[in-house]
């Protein structure tokens, strides 16, 4: 029987002063992951952009639960984009979009 | 039990303390709940006491911290000498190789730090381990150079990582991860720290240990010897007076 299929949903904060649209960072995110761990690595993360919100400068991406930890790596190597320097902080990571909107939410009233 | 995240290399420039201010409160935001500056050798008390009330007010514990660059053994014997009891950690630059052996079996050094570009000075072998298994000293790896060397030279420095924390496993010595940064866009949280860590094969519990347990052990068990109480490891006074 196949296996099924693991995924991982990632809030991510982008910390810039500067403005982007999805697909600058949506590249930014594959070449990061690209250069850790080359093509055949960057083919197992099954990298996805679900939703950008650049008013409040937040990103949801999917992942595969298996290359979790190779996402956040990548994520966390981006230093600049196209010459703007930029920092990218995972804020939550959840299995489904709806846990992973009630955590953000509830992070956020914590602050 | 909620971990206590801490950075033992925050290096904003200590004369700018808009930036410290920055730099601290941007730490704290992230989650850290302990951090560490490398302070000048020659600082005052006044200068530390100014960094201790601006993490105060970001609700962050300090410890003070010294980067001691010493040419020789001799050099380092007499900085340890000198600055042990004014500081909570005392980390080396090991440049040389006889400085960094005099510093891995020295009890007084806390964290053994390797210039990151410069590879046949990373002295970080078998012989430097096992001398630092009989002292207290840790490993400290600076993330920085991860985040800002591009292709052959990471290359080179995640090659030299993953040997040195498989040697530093091995011999049980703990590993502290820090960040290294002076720019506040470039600190990272300490779960992305752990992540990082992962490309030098350190895993992930171990990873996280690296940024919350190893270095805050460091700074309760040195706190606990410069109080003035502090007789040796398990002894200290509870009570001074003519009765006792």
């Amino acid at each position: 029987m196949l296996k099924k299929v693991k995924r991982r949903y990632l809030a991510v904060e982008i910390d810039s002063t500067e403005t982007f649209d999805s697909r600058e960072l949506m590249e930014a995110l594959w070449k990061a992951v690209e250069k850790l761990y080359g093509e055949y690595g960057a083919s197992k993360t099954g990298l996805n952009l679900i939703a950008y919100d650049p008013d409040k400068k937040h990103l949801i991406i999917r992942v595969m639960c298996s290359a979790l930890d190779m996402v956040r790596a990548a994520v966390a190597s981006i230093t600049k984009i196209n010459d703007k320097p930029i920092a990218l902080h995972v804020l939550t990571i959840s299995g489904t979009l709806k846990a992973l909107h009630n955590k953000t939410e509830k992070q956020h009233q914590q602050h | 039990m909620k971990k206590t995240y801490a950075d033992l290399h925050l290096c904003p420039n200590p004369q700018n303390t808009e930036q410290t201010t920055r730099m601290i409160n941007k730490a704290s935001k992230l989650g850290y709940h302990l951090i560490a500056i490398p302070l000048p050798a020659n600082c005052t008390q006044e200068q530390i006491k100014t960094t201790h009330n601006i993490c105060t007010n970001a609700n962050v514990d300090f410890a003070s911290r010294v980067d001691l660059n010493p040419k020789s053994p001799d050099e380092l014997l007499h900085n340890l000498r000198k600055l042990r009891r004014k500081f909570e950690i005392i980390a080396i630059q090991c440049q040389s190789k006889p400085v960094a052996r005099q510093a891995a079996k020295d009890r007084r050094v806390d964290l053994l730090n390797f210039p990151s570009l410069d590879y046949r000075s990373r002295f970080f072998d078998l012989a430097e381990a096992e001398l630092a298994s009989t002292s207290q000293a840790s490993l400290e790896i600076d993330t920085k150079p991860l985040l800002t060397l591009e292709s052959p030279t990471r290359t080179r420095l995640l090659a030299n990582l993953r040997k040195e924390t498989a040697t530093a496993q091995a011999l049980h010595i703990p590993i502290i991860l820090s960040s290294g940064v002076s720019n506040e866009l470039l600190i990272r949280k300490p779960k992305e720290q752990a992540a990082l860590a992962s490309l030098f094969d350190l895993h992930e519990e171990q990873a996280l240990e690296a940024v919350s347990t190893n270095p805050t052990t460091i700074v309760k068990r040195n706190r606990q010897k410069l109080d003035s109480r502090f007789i040796a490891p398990g002894i200290r006074v509870i009570r001074r007076g003519k009765d006792c």
